[in-house]
């Protein structure tokens, strides 16, 4: 519960930051940190539009979208306390329940027989199963490194493994960064600013929604800043320093978090569409790296 | 009186063949449920309280030994359910025939479809291995026979040829393997494997079973004959055969494994090693096909690979002696077999649903189905949302024993056994995001968008018949998703007796891990309903404008502009393109065509390991062809031929080799 209601906390400013980051570097007056939330305040107000091509599946899978996303960040675990639905292998659960979301969400952009939102939805499903490994060679490193299945325990015992185990959480920490990145469509994989429908992935698929639907996508894309947020929060939090300061330095990390992706954002080019592939599966070598490093640090590789 | 109840199902299949057209299905409806009624109550009383049970024939051939215990029993269920929905489904689906085919046609498909069931029982039940093989040569017979079913069709006959002789190879496999068994107990039968086994080495004639079981099963390389027999059936005929005929042969497998005794941890890597090349390539191969029932097909393959993946992993922690890894690889495995046997049957009757309504198998030509058949759109998304291993349905819980199996071998004890562990990790997550890519493209290409081109749709849309039988199946699947121990707790139980573990404390940690997944489930459908509610309610109050999807202000874009299957497969297959092997058929512009005509693209997708085989096919042919110079016709050459063999013969014996 403490994680839903810091990750809503997160998610109010979150989105509001990163756009007054990079509005602040490149010199436009810009919008107030609030004005995404203005948006879907409005959207939720605002009467829809349906393409008369939809089936119900348009209609329940921004939802479920919402709901998965929620669901996942209920199984997470903040730095020293374990979530009440924690359990052995909690991090395969929380991998598929996105999946359930990512599943419904393209085909919720097949439904409208768009070729641009055909385009959208082949690109999303490409990405999210090259960057899948990526994500399980990580939790599986750091489940061998520490002895441990379940997220908080797994998280709490990161933390005491000494200096070596350092350059793991580094490594994990710019993994995470990165598959924040591509799962919520941020910079180097795609663009949340282009206007071409031909060049967007994660717009493109959301072209055909309004009002009440649009604004479901939107709540529950800025959740899923704040679900890698604290992901990220876990590997670099020490359990035992007070809970008073562990939230202080919550909010510090997602503060950082949101002002590196504005920046990022604003000084880096978007990759060539045919390239992403290439740089996705990248991701999953660097984890390899890391489970090597993790063989080394255990003792495996020396017999 | 037990013996003409076990004899009565034989002679009463005799009658399908003679009884009027109009009692045949509901006849052959009872005789199944009489069959299954007879088999499945000592099947489930051998799950509950594990054990075997023994019933024994007296026959002019000698005596035949029926018996069932744990594993026969599991599999005896599994195929019970998926034959009585399968007859169920046929009424429905076969009066695409109606007119096509005459009575004795019919008639003789039911016949064989009750002995493909009998055949089954019988493999599950016989121990000897002379009746053992009997029952396996029946069931070739009887699928060869269900597959022939529109053998005017070329490709089905040319199809159906081809099985029945792969199935044979893998009877002589079979049957070599049991004579090397012979020859050192003197015993021709599964019992005497115990004997065997512990006096000789063990991989070698592992690998032999496994090769002739693998043939049925599916695994790569030995699969060639599945995506081509399964799309020539009929739709109740393929989700019987991808459903639970082709478990036969992972019941073997396991049946074998049961009697190992020493090189455990080698044969379960084998096993592991075969089954994830399957399960990638399976689904890999299945993305690019355009043929919906070619797609089911290769999941098969992908979906024995994660079975395989699940005993592979069993074996190996019976080789470590580590009874959890044992009991979550066994237990993750044979759940799926349940699990696939549900789907894939359920995906394979929404298809034919869509084949008997529309008239084509071509993803390409479909489209939109979901506004005409809103009912079989639901149940396909719950097969496809239930095979890509998603939660809340069943097949999330299967895969996560396996995944959970995994996860704790990381923890054992060298580098070599914990890289192959990871490799297995990473197989199974990519087959999982493949599965999701594959059918996401297929459910959005045949149900969602508008159809890409026009069908004359006749026939009744609504058939109960068909209906029931798929619903039947959804809630199963949705039962084994949110309360998995209903169905894990007995299976646990016996895979402890079964290989003697001690009793394992961790059915209890699962329990409460799957009570976990199912109060989260619970809680997102609850979310789902509550939010669908405030929509609905924010809906009525306002006024909802509908009008054409955005295309960029154009609205003028027809059907044909839709993304296709082949456009949706592009980029994977150009990222995976040294593995499948694709063909593009297409005119090129020529340099002085100055206002093109109308053009066509095609892709076909090709098997690597078929063209393979057919090389090798080739090959052979070339040297028959010249070993076929001998065929003179001439009587006196024949004659020599006679005499050298004979003076050979003489030859050998005076050299004493014979």
């Amino acid at each position: 519960m403490t994680v839903l209601l810091l990750s809503a906390l997160t998610g109010i400013f979150f989105p509001g930051i990163i756009i007054r980051v990079k509005s602040i570097l490149s010199g436009r007056k810009g919008q107030g940190i609030m004005q995404p939330w203005k948006n879907i305040w409005i959207l939720l107000r605002k009467k829809s539009v349906i393409s008369t091509t939809v089936s119900f599946i348009s209609m329940i899978a921004p939802l479920i979208y919402l709901s998965t996303t929620i669901c996942a960040i209920l199984l997470l675990p903040f730095p020293g306390i374990s979530s009440p639905f924690g359990f052995d292998g909690d991090f395969v659960f929380f991998a598929y329940l996105i999946a359930l979301g990512k599943f419904l969400f393209i085909l919720n952009a097949l439904d409208t027989g768009s070729s641009f939102e055909g385009m959208g939805a082949n690109r999303e499903a490409l990405y999210s199963l090259l960057v899948e490994p990526a994500f399980f060679i990580l939790f599986g490193t750091i489940a061998l490194l520490t002895g441990h299945t379940s997220m908080h325990e797994i998280f709490s015992n990161l933390q005491i493994g000494g200096p070596s185990v350092n350059i793991i959480i580094i490594i994990a920490v710019y993994l995470l960064v990165q598959i924040a990145m591509i799962e919520n469509s941020r910079m180097p994989v795609d663009d949340p600013k282009t206007h071409l429908e031909l060049t967007m992935i994660h717009e493109v698929m959301i072209l055909d929604h309004s009002g009440f639907d649009l604004a479901m996508i939107h709540i529950g894309t800025t959740f899923k800043f704040a679900m890698y947020g604290i992901l990220i929060a876990n590997c670099i939090i020490p359990v035992n320093t007070g809970f008073v300061w562990q939230i202080v330095q919550f909010f510090g990390i997602q503060f950082g978090f949101a002002v590196m992706i504005g920046v990022l954002e604003s000084f880096r080019a978007r990759k060539k569409l045919a390239k992403n592939p290439q740089f996705i599966v990248t991701l999953s070598s660097i984890a390899l790296i890391a489970f090597v490093l993790a063989l080394l640090i255990t003792f495996k590789m020396i017999p | 009186m037990g013996q003409y109840l076990i004899l009565a199902p034989v002679l009463l299949s005799f009658v399908i063949l003679i009884v009027p057209q109009r009692i045949r299905n509901p006849y052959v409806f009872f005789l199944t449920l009489f069959i299954c009624i007879l088999t499945s109550v000592p099947a489930i009383r051998m799950i509950f309280a594990p054990g075997t049970e023994k019933y024994i024939l007296d026959g002019p051939f000698g005596q035949i030994d029926l018996v069932i215990d744990g594993l026969s029993g599991f599999f005896v269920l599994v195929t019970n359910f998926t034959m009585l929905t399968g007859v169920l489904f046929s009424r429905g689906y076969l009066q695409i025939y109606q007119g096509k085919k005459n009575q004795a046609q019919f008639a003789l498909h039911y016949f064989s479809f009750t002995w493909l069931h009998l055949s089954m029982l019988g493999v599950l039940m016989l121990r000897d291995g002379l009746s053992f093989l009997i029952s396996w040569e029946l069931m070739a017979v009887s699928s060869f026979m269900l597959i022939l079913f529109e053998a005017e069709k070329r490709v089905t006959l040319k199809t159906a040829v081809n099985y029945l002789i792969q199935m044979h190879v893998g009877l002589v496999i079979l049957v070599t393997a049991f004579l090397f068994c012979e020859a050192s107990t003197g015993k021709f039968s599964f019992d005497a494997l115990h004997t065997y086994f512990s006096g000789n080495n063990n991989v070698g004639l592992f690998l032999l079973f496994f090769a002739g079981f693998a043939i049925k099963a599916g695994f790569i390389p030995f699969h060639t004959w599945l995506p081509e027999a399964h799309p020539a059936a009929p739709t109740h005929v393929s989700a019987v055969m991808s459903g639970v005929m082709i478990k036969m042969g992972i019941y073997g497998i396991v049946r074998v494994i049961t009697y190992l005794q020493t090189d455990l941890f080698l044969i379960g890597w084998i096993i592991l090693v075969f089954s994830a090349i399957s399960g990638l390539l399976g689904v890999m191969m299945a993305i690019v096909q355009h043929d919906m029932k070619k797609v089911l097909a290769y999941h098969s393959i992908e979906n024995i690979g994660i079975i395989g993946m699940g005993i592979g992993l069993g074996t190996m922690g019976l080789g470590l002696h580590n009874p959890l890894l044992t009991l979550l690889g066994f237990t993750g495995g044979l759940l799926h077999v349940l699990n696939h046997s549900l789907f894939k049957s359920l995906l394979f009757y929404s298809t034919g649903t869509v084949y008997k309504i529309f008239h084509t198998r071509n993803i390409e030509e479909l489209g939109g189905v979901i506004h005409k058949l809103p009912g079989t759109a639901l149940l396909y998304l719950t097969g496809a949302i239930a095979i890509c291993g998603i939660p809340p349905l069943n097949g999330f819980i299967s895969e996560f024993l396996i995944y959970f199996g995994l996860i704790k071998g990381l923890s054992l004890g060298s580098a070599y056994q914990v890289i192959t562990v990871l490799l297995a990790i990473i197989s199974l997550v990519l087959i999982g995001g493949l599965a999701i890519f594959c059918f996401t493209k297929v459910f959005g290409m045949i149900f969602l968008g508008v159809p890409r081109k026009k069908h004359n749709v006749n026939g009744s849309v609504n058939n109960l018949g068909m209906l029931v039988p798929q619903f039947l199946i959804a809630i199963i699947i949705l039962l084994i998703g949110m309360f998995p121990m209903l169905f894990l707790k007995p299976l646990m139980t016996f895979v402890t007796e079964q290989f003697h573990l001690s009793p394992v404390t961790e059915i209890v940690s699962i329990s409460g891990i799957f009570l976990k997944t199912s109060i989260l489930s619970a809680i997102m459908i609850l979310l789902v309903i509550v939010l669908y509610s405030i929509r609905s309610l924010l809906m009525n109050k306002r006024s909802v404008a509908y009008g054409p999807t955005w295309g960029c202000g154009y609205t003028g874009g027809s059907s044909r502009q839709q993304y296709t299957g082949t456009s949706f497969a592009n980029n994977f297959a150009e990222l995976a393109h040294p593995v499948l092997k694709l063909k593009d058929e297409y005119d090129r512009i020529g340099e002085e065509e100055l206002f093109p005509s109308g053009r066509s693209f095609s892709r076909h997708p090709k098997d690597v390991f078929r063209s393979g085989l057919n090389r090798l096919l080739d090959f052979n042919m070339i040297i028959l062809k010249k070993l076929a110079r001998l065929q003179t016709g001439n009587i006196q050459h024949y004659i020599l031929y006679a005499f050298i063999f004979i003076l050979i013969i003489f030859m050998l014996l005076y050299l004493k080799v014979l």
